[in-house]
């Protein structure tokens, strides 16, 4: 579904991303880990199509489509949904009004039919539920004046509704409590589905504990250093990103 | 923190503490002015002809002018022609060649104010142009600097030596013509700073200068000029203190920095003018004119005061950003007690692309003191991607004070982001509570409150400067509390 | 003001001054008397007054237009007035500065409530208005009130009584339908102790081409009255529109001040509340939007006088074109008005490179206790919010639309009127940059 082939990206001449390879196929969890300033966060953002981000060299595939040559808003039709890291306030834009634009884009794209505000309004109470959040929420400004946990939620019902074929979660994981956790988790894990690719971007191993991937890939300056099973998310949690960053001293010294 | 152990009750009976004079014979030109008196200043000085054309321009400028009226202060007229325009210490006929040369008297007067000259400024690593009255008699360090090709002297002497770079940026950030006492500054200055930074050099220490102000009935018409060339930095700091006097005194001072590429000036006041008693009587007018030209690209310029003196302080150091991505920042303290008038804050002139410049104002009013923030950020059309950020804060003590603020925005780029925030209160009855209630008593309270509202600006000065300025606002709250 | 457009104006004076609405009251005559030897004196304001210094009114001074004609013109059917008027709303419209009365709908007024045109309470009961018309003791704030005051023609009168209540709306309308004139309309609202109204202040044009209209209302609310006033500023395009509100607040009083300027080439509002009595509350909120080269001008002052009152202010402008917008808001706390609390809020969205925005909000306070504090801000949309949603899916042009609408809808949102909240939401929408289809 997603293939990245060496994705080098720079923000004001700082590169970042230094030659990422990674594929991920529908069906699949991939768990993409590292320290701060590795650059997991700056590839979420490019996949998502962040103009403040220059692509340098590379190519990025999805679904057949050369993906770097998509609109924000095409790729967000096209299927990729991006959870915020920092979700973004926005003061008199109601929630409600931001989920329907956003379903109502991708249908139409689709071709298929607006929904009405009852069936949406049905469609979003139903996930609302599940997510575990209070319909006051709806009618709120978009993430104004709403806690970390209800920001993350918020992206998460986001995504329950929009349904993408390749979701990639920023740090989701981060500032949520051990309760916001598990309900974030629960969120994600009723999302796979052999059709979907999941990528979560995380610092740690705990949001692991829940929704367990296929793969995790460990990035270090831009690049990924290593790949694995699950176990290697514990084996990082044990010896710490030191391990990594050691090695890939030792990996980068030892090149002619 | 020391400051905060500071007792305050200890400060409140100590008065003025730099009410003192000293007796010294002057060499004072009768009051009053004319061309013949700027064409005798310029004379005394031994001035080239260009000083001196300068100076009759500004003086018939200054004829065709009217003392401004638009900020909030209120002083009786002022007469002009009760002032002498110039005085200078008798002994610098001989010309005071060391230290030793100069007046016992008035190095017991620096001593008692503490003036780190002979063997504390090198402990303290200070390089000090003391001004006194109007000519410079005292400057310091100077071959230490002149190595790094460093020119710190006083005004008169770098006419005579640095004639051409004078000639070249004197008026060059504040014209003439600005503005009344700027014009006035312009035909009258008596002395003042110089100091040039060659390309590239980093000014080792903390340049300095005091003011006093003296002699009876003498205006002080100080004129200091900073340049910073390509990639040079200095860090420059401005004290002063003032003798007790009854009169009222004119000081209507010009400060011109220019940064050219790369360059940063850092420019710190602490401004202790004599602020005139409980009731009002007497008191410096400190009427000021202060603007730096980031006139390169990627210079920066700084200006932190603290103003606790003075009966009136009118000033606005400014900022020109005409380089790319120049810096402009002024950050200010200014306390107003018993009769004190202040109308302070700055403009910062968005030219350049890319430009930021930050505001950072504390005012404080107690007794019947009055304190303006009035200052202007400027957006110009070509100035793609300016930022500003205005924080001005006021705090009142006691029901017969007041705090204005009036910002003035003015932005004519759409890519420009200019925030603007005011807030005014006063020391809160629950803040005061609350170190009550840990055994704090009020006065020291109220001081802990103001230092740590003055917090963001004190950072910002070098650690003796900012001791002293937490000392000074402890002196001047006195008898606001209660 | 030069000779030539002062014998102007005496000419005009000395010509209309027996033809205007209570001409034969001789304490009347001496106001306008007054009031033109008031605007002589002053003449237009010019850059140098610090409160017009951003806002030249050079062009009203050029022009020659006429003044009101002495009658009201019969009023042909105007189809504009159908479609102005809110639904549930009493009407009183005003063409050309002169009363419709075959175009209002007033109703049968509940007991203790007047509703009139100046003009003709001047025929009925010109005592009723004679505080109301006399000079002010302060004198007039500038050249356009002495102006006002020396050529009132019309406007609205609206008294209620100690604790009467005008439960529907009162709109307002002025509608302009000539070229070339000049209409100095004046409106009187005095609300008794513990009265309720909520007035709609519109000033729209048919097609008129350049006029100039000059308005002043000024609000009385006594003791414990509440009162609410929108203007809604939607003149011609080439339209010069100057107005002042004055309101002055007794003790626990409440006035609640709307201002959405949309229209005029050269348009200013200047809003003046005295809270005169303890325990008075005001908020004063605001919406410009602009184009062209449009130039509109907020000036506010709320003045507290007295101790524990309060006043908020929300003033917002979307500027696009070439156009520029001057907002200069005061709050002044007078000395013993303690435990005041203000708070002003200006906030400016730069849609094009030609706009200017000039901002002055100015605090002078005189008291201790207090509780007050002012922001501004002026910047452009925010690019995170636009990546936002896009990666929601939602197109750049259609995101702009919504985030310029979610601005300037944040004013709108705080009208509690509903019918007055949807004909704002409408001509919002009207006025957003392409792309707004999305928003349907």
């Amino acid at each position: 579904m997603l293939e990245i082939i060496n994705l080098h990206a720079s923000i004001d001449d700082q590169p970042i991303l230094r030659g990422i390879d990674l594929a991920v196929n529908a069906g699949e969890v991939h768990a993409v880990m590292g320290p701060n300033g590795s650059g997991k966060s700056t590839l979420a953002q490019v996949l998502a199509g962040r103009d403040s981000y220059t692509v340098t060299a590379g190519e990025v595939r999805y679904c057949g489509r050369n993906l770097l040559e998509l609109s924000p808003e095409e790729r967000a039709r096209e299927g990729i949904f991006l959870a915020f890291q920092y979700p973004v306030e926005i003061p008199g834009v109601a929630n409600i009004y931001l989920l329907k634009a956003a379903i109502n884009a991708r249908r139409k794209h689709r071709g298929e039919a607006e929904l009405d505000a009852m069936d949406f309004l049905a469609l979003v109470k139903d996930k609302l539920k599940f997510m575990g959040m209070d319909e006051a929420l709806l009618y709120r400004h978009v993430n104004q004046g709403f806690s970390g946990g209800e920001k993350k939620r918020n992206e998460i019902l986001q995504m329950a509704l929009l349904e993408p074929r390749l979701a990639i979660l920023d740090e989701t994981d981060s500032g949520l409590d051990i309760d916001a956790l598990k309900v974030v988790a629960a969120g994600v894990e009723a999302m796979r589905s052999p059709a979907r690719a999941i990528i979560l971007v995380t610092h740690y191993q705990r949001l692991l504990d829940y929704v367990v991937p296929d793969r995790v890939h460990v990035l270090s300056q831009g690049r990924i250093v290593r790949s694995g099973g699950p176990e290697l998310a514990l084996e990082l949690e044990r010896r710490g990103y030191g391990w990594i960053d050691a090695g890939e001293a030792e990996r980068v010294g030892a090149a002619p | 923190m020391a400051s905060e152990a500071l007792r305050l009750e200890e400060l409140i009976d100590r008065g003025y503490q730099q009410g003192f004079y000293t007796a010294l014979e002057t060499d004072t030109v009768a009051r009053g002015l004319d061309e013949d008196v700027v064409r005798l200043i310029s004379a005394k000085k031994n001035e080239p002809e260009f000083m001196r054309e300068w100076r009759l321009k500004a003086y018939r400028h200054w004829l065709t002018l009217a003392e401004p009226r638009w900020s909030s202060i209120v002083h009786p007229p002022i007469d002009y022609q009760a002032i002498s325009y110039y005085s200078a210490p008798k002994s610098r006929k001989d010309g005071p060649q060391s230290l030793a040369d100069v007046d016992p008297a008035l190095l017991r007067t620096y001593e008692k104010l503490g003036v780190p000259l002979a063997e504390r400024e090198l402990l303290a690593g200070v390089a000090v142009d003391a001004v006194f009255d109007s000519v410079s008699v005292a400057t310091t360090f100077k071959d230490k600097l002149a190595e790094l090709g460093i020119i710190f002297c006083s005004f008169s002497e770098a006419v005579q030596e640095h004639p051409a770079l004078v000639r070249q940026y004197l008026g060059s950030v504040v014209p003439y013509t600005d503005n009344y006492f700027a014009t006035l500054n312009s035909a009258v200055f008596s002395d003042g700073s110089f100091c040039y930074i060659p390309p590239g050099v980093r000014c080792p220490m903390e340049l300095s200068t005091y003011f006093r102000i003296n002699a009876i009935n003498t205006g002080q018409f100080e004129r200091t000029l900073i340049i910073a060339d390509k990639g040079a930095y200095v860090s420059y700091l401005e004290g002063c203190t003032a003798p007790m006097r009854d009169e009222n005194q004119l000081h209507a001072a010009v400060v011109e920095l220019i940064a050219l590429e790369d360059a940063q000036i850092k420019y710190a006041t602490v401004q202790n003018w004599y602020p005139g008693d409980k009731e009002g009587r007497g008191g410096i007018y400190n009427f000021v004119t202060k603007r730096g030209d980031c006139r390169g690209a990627n210079s920066r310029i700084s200006w932190t005061q603290v103003e606790t003196g003075s009966a009136i302080t009118w000033k606005y150091p400014s900022v020109i950003l005409q380089g790319d991505n120049s810096v402009g920042e002024f950050r200010s303290v200014a306390l107003t007690n018993n009769y004190q008038q202040a109308d302070t804050g700055t403009k910062m002139i968005h030219l350049g692309r890319n430009t930021k410049s930050t505001i950072i104002s504390k005012g404080i009013a107690a007794g019947h003191g009055r304190n303006a923030y009035r200052g202007l950020v400027k957006v110009a059309k070509n100035a793609a991607n300016a930022r500003n950020y205005t924080q001005c804060d006021s705090l009142l003590m006691g029901d017969r004070c007041a705090a204005h603020t009036f910002p003035y925005i003015e932005v004519k780029n759409a890519t420009a982001r200019v925030e603007h925030e005011a807030s005014t209160s006063r020391i809160g009855e629950d803040q005061l509570f609350y170190c009550q209630s840990r055994g704090i008593g009020p006065e020291d309270a109220v001081s802990m409150i103001v230092n740590g509202f003055c917090k963001e600006v004190f950072k910002e000065l070098p650690m003796e400067f900012a001791v002293e300025a937490q000392k000074l606002l402890g002196v001047s709250l006195e008898g606001s509390i209660g | 003001m030069n000779a030539l457009v002062a014998d102007r104006f005496v000419a005009d004076f000395e010509r209309v001054k027996a033809l205007l609405p209570g001409a034969y009251v001789p304490w009347l005559q001496l106001a306008r008397e007054e009031a033109f030897t008031a605007f002589l004196d002053k003449g237009f304001p010019t850059l140098r007054d610090e409160d017009w210094k951003y806002t030249s009114v050079a062009p009203i001074e050029k022009s020659r237009f006429v003044l009101t004609p002495a009658a009201a013109k019969s009023c042909n059917d105007l189809g504009g007035v159908g479609t102005q008027a809110l639904p549930g709303a009493r009407l009183l419209v005003f063409i050309d500065g002169r009363h419709a009365p075959e175009l209002s709908r007033l109703g049968a007024l509940p007991a203790g409530v007047t509703v009139d045109s100046l003009a003709a309470m001047l025929e009925r009961e010109p005592e009723r208005l004679q505080a109301a018309l006399a000079c002010p003791a302060a004198g007039y704030a500038s050249g356009f009130a002495a102006l006002n005051a020396a050529f009132v023609s019309d406007g609205a009168y609206v008294h209620l009584a100690a604790g009467a209540e005008l439960e529907e709306p009162l709109q307002l309308l002025f509608l302009a339908t000539a070229a070339n004139l000049a209409t100095h309309s004046r409106n009187v609202v005095v609300a008794g102790a513990g009265s309720r109204v909520r007035i709609v202040e519109q000033h729209a044009s048919l097609n008129a081409g350049a006029y100039f209209s000059n308005v002043v209302t000024d609000i009385e609310a006594g003791r414990g009255a509440a009162v609410e006033h929108h203007k809604l500023q939607q003149e011609g395009p080439q339209a010069f529109h100057i107005a002042a509100v004055n309101a002055a607040l007794g003790g626990d009083a409440s006035f609640a001040s709307s201002s959405f300027a949309f229209g005029g080439a050269l348009a200013r509002t200047a809003i003046n509340v005295g809270l005169n009595g303890a325990k008075a509350q005001c908020s004063l909120d605001g919406l410009t939007m602009t184009d062209g080269r449009q130039h509109v001008d907020h000036h506010t002052r709320i003045d507290h006088a007295q101790p524990q009152c309060s006043s908020r202010e929300f003033y917002k402008g979307v500027l696009d074109g070439a156009s520029r917008t001057v907002f200069n808001g005061k709050v002044i706390v007078r000395a013993g008005a303690q435990q005041s609390d203000a708070l002003q809020t200006n906030r400016n969205l730069l849609l094009s490179d030609q706009a200017e925005a000039d901002t002055k909000p100015q605090l002078e306070i005189w008291a201790d206790d207090v509780k007050c504090g002012h922001g501004a801000t002026v910047g452009q949309l925010d690019p995170d919010q636009i990546f936002y949603l896009r990666a929601r899916g939602v197109d750049a042009a259609a995101a702009r639309a919504l985030l310029v609408f979610a601005f300037a809808n944040e004013v709108v949102e705080r009208i509690r009127w509903l019918p007055l909240r949807a004909r704002l939401e409408r001509l919002l929408r009207a006025r957003l940059p392409h792309g707004a289809g999305a928003l349907q």
